[in-house]
């Protein structure tokens, strides 16, 4: 069985290699001057005075898109909270408070404001430098897990009440889906971003609706990773299958 | 040499189809998909370079002044990514109901269909 396996594995390995090999001349010249998606790209997101391009690119010319994927996210961490919830044969056993070294609790409480304070920026500037909404969203949340390095389970569930994340999840969900309607209520289109005006080139407001779309994305990717992380370490420190079952 | 990042990312993905396919357990066979995903961004982000170039952020160079690799495929790349977690997040929640349901993470050893 398992000799046919690795059988199969081979010749159809060896094919995918063949094909994969002989596509390979005939993709665009590696480093070639040729990229005109990439140009135009460039230059509507110039003309929107948004100096960060993929971040035009992303909240500004495919900004249907990225709802999709905010919706992928959505429903992604939806799903890992309705898998990993608490069983009928379970219980929530207490986390017991956790000795940590001494050096780790001092680096990670100093690094922990500076790591939140780095996200926030990130997701402020998202439409200046590069980052944005996805990034400093991801780096927020993380910081906030270093308490649970530095200290124990029990101090990061303090600041953590998980329903506040997941409200402000959906929430920044529903302002994403809100600020696309704003454009059909005033005569455009949806998510076209046309309704605010593009500000100075290179300042914090400049780009329309960018920073609000980022700032909404930024505020999602954070609560999705804080539910979605809670919900992997109440597996891993708080619930515990019940005896003789 | 034109064409060694394309074949990079063929690598890549071979790699990651293969630990898929021999796996003797869920939790790396995540991971291989994990690999295989990473042979995307490879492709993607190779797709757009261009010779000489920098990055297509003008808060600090002069519009026009210098070539900016394609901002389009790093979009996508940005898209990748977060599919990636995504899913990666969810599969990994799918391996721990299965090693608790029926206590192993060795695909082989599931073999009979449990309610």
């Amino acid at each position: 069985m398992n000799r046919l396996r690795l059988w199969l594995l081979a010749v159809g390995g060896a094919g995918l290699t063949a094909l994969l090999v002989a596509a390979c001349p005939g993709l665009p010249r590696f480093g070639g001057r040729s990229h005109p998606y990439g140009e135009r790209a460039v230059r509507a997101s110039l003309d929107r005075h948004t100096a960060n391009t993929v971040a035009s690119v992303n909240f500004d010319q495919r900004a249907y898109d990225t709802l999709g994927e905010m919706s992928i996210l959505f429903a992604a961490v939806l799903g890992c909270v309705v898998l990993l919830r608490q069983a009928r044969d379970e219980h929530r056993a207490r986390p017991e408070p956790a000795a940590v070294a001494r050096p780790v609790r001092r680096y990670a409480l100093i690094v922990l404001p500076v790591a939140l304070v780095t996200g926030l920026y990130v997701v402020a500037h998202g439409q200046l430098s590069p980052g944005g909404g996805f990034q400093g969203g991801v780096v927020a949340a993380t910081a906030l897990h270093l308490l649970y390095l530095g200290a124990d389970y029990g101090a990061l569930e303090r600041v953590r009440p998980l329903a506040v994340y997941e409200t402000s999840d959906a929430l920044a969900v529903c302002a994403y889906l809100v600020l696309g309607l704003a454009g059909v209520l005033a005569g455009t289109a949806f998510l076209a971003n046309t309704l605010l005006p593009y500000g100075t080139f290179n300042t914090l407001s400049s780009g329309g609706a960018v920073p609000l779309l980022n700032a909404a994305i930024g505020m999602e990717v954070a609560s999705a990773v804080v539910v979605l992380l809670a919900t992997f370490l109440d597996q891993a420190v708080e619930i515990e299958e019940k005896q003789g079952s | 040499m034109q064409i060694l990042p394309y074949l990079v990312a063929a690598y890549v993905f071979l790699v990651g189809c293969y630990g898929l396919a021999t796996s003797r357990n869920l939790i790396h066979t995540v991971g291989c998909l994990s690999v295989c995903q990473a042979a995307t961004y490879v492709l993607l982000l190779a797709v757009g370079y261009r010779d000489g170039a920098t990055a297509p952020v003008f808060s600090d160079v002069e519009p026009g002044s210098r070539p900016v690799v394609d901002p389009v495929v790093q979009a996508l790349t940005l898209t990748d990514v977060v599919v990636g977690a995504t899913v990666t997040a969810l599969l990994l929640a799918l391996v721990l109901q299965v090693a608790k349901r029926h206590g192993t993470v060795d695909p082989d050893e599931l073999r009979e269909l449990r309610g």
